[in-house]
């Protein structure tokens, strides 16, 4: 049987959708470009304190937008923490994949301080850092550990906000006393820059494990842990 | 530009579109939650194809690093979305 909407106007429409997203994405690429922010973003990285041009649009020209990224990080582990407490996890894990989890999760760590330090002049940084260290936590409540390895609450509510506090202080700061709110000095940018992306791997890391455990840490970590 | 690399971007730029649009069409066809997040996110995978397509600039050429920044924003705003409408779910399931 032919239901008329899902089975005629919805394909129809999206092909029609399909048609103009395609016929606008042929004239974007092909047109003529005019002024790219490219260019103009290629030609100040010099000045930007890290030579990788993603991460100096992400933590220099565009710094804003990777403030209130970490902002919506935080303001979702908030709505998540809202919502209840975490459930009572996994069962504790047999010997092979915990001796596999004792040993991945130190070198997950070790990768993420590398990616941490690398995005200044390759592709890395911060969040592909927080990611490996968010993986880490996964890998932990998998294998049992009932809090995914995140310290208790009082500690974890200020391991999250580390980032977003960490950013914004930096921002207020250079614009009591520079040139404006994250406009960086030339000679400081590089280590204002590491210490941001510092704060805001460990936040990353600590809000995505803390997003996986699906609501507030436990009243009695110690209860059900692996150890 | 040359014709490789218009190639390339038409190629990965039209697997987004496509993507975009399976995503779009699952989300408005099937009823149950758990799917329509899951077709939210192979939109936001198709739309980040095409912001990479747009930031390709052939293969010796370092791509525009502006659109690079935005996929990597919308990929965590995407992530810690996904997160939130999972435990919204699970509320909603007890």
């Amino acid at each position: 049987m032919i239901r008329p909407l899902e089975h005629i106007l919805i394909p129809v429409g999206l092909i029609a959708v399909g048609g103009l997203l395609g016929w606008s994405f042929f004239l974007a690429v092909t047109g003529e470009a005019g002024e790219r922010l490219a260019a103009v973003a290629l030609a100040h990285v010099p000045d930007s304190g890290v030579s990788n041009p993603v991460t100096s649009v992400l933590l220099n020209f565009r710094a804003y937008d990777t403030l209130l990224e970490l902002a919506v990080l935080l303001a979702a582990l908030l709505g998540i923490w809202s919502l209840g407490t975490a459930g009572s996890g996994f069962q504790p894990a047999a010997s092979v994949l915990d001796g596999m989890v004792a040993g991945f999760v130190p070198l997950l760590i070790l990768s993420a301080g590398y990616m941490l330090w690398v995005g200044a002049y390759a592709p890395g940084g911060a969040f592909q850092a927080g990611a490996l260290l968010g993986a880490a936590g996964v890998m932990l409540a998998l294998a049992g550990h009932r809090n995914a390895g995140l310290p208790s609450e009082g500690r974890l509510r200020l391991l999250v906000a580390l980032g977003v506090f960490v950013f914004a202080m930096t921002g207020l700061l250079l614009m009591v006393v520079g040139d404006g709110f994250l406009t960086y000095p030339r000679g400081l940018a590089k280590w204002l820059i590491l210490i941001i992306e510092t704060a805001a791997t460990l936040s990353i890391g600590a809000t995505l494990a803390a997003a996986y455990l699906g609501g507030r840490p436990a009243a009695h970590p110690k209860s059900g842990e692996a150890t | 530009m040359t014709g490789q690399v218009l190639y390339a971007q038409l190629l990965y730029g039209g697997s987004g579109i496509v993507l975009v649009l399976l995503g779009l069409w699952s989300f408005l066809v099937h009823a149950p939650l758990l799917r329509k997040l899951i077709a939210i996110n192979v939109m936001g995978a198709g739309v980040f194809h095409i912001l990479v397509a747009i930031a390709y600039r052939g293969i010796d050429t370092a791509p525009d690093p502006v659109p690079h920044a935005l996929v990597l924003t919308g990929i965590v705003v995407a992530v810690s979305a996904t997160a939130l409408a999972l435990a919204f779910g699970k509320r909603l399931d007890q």
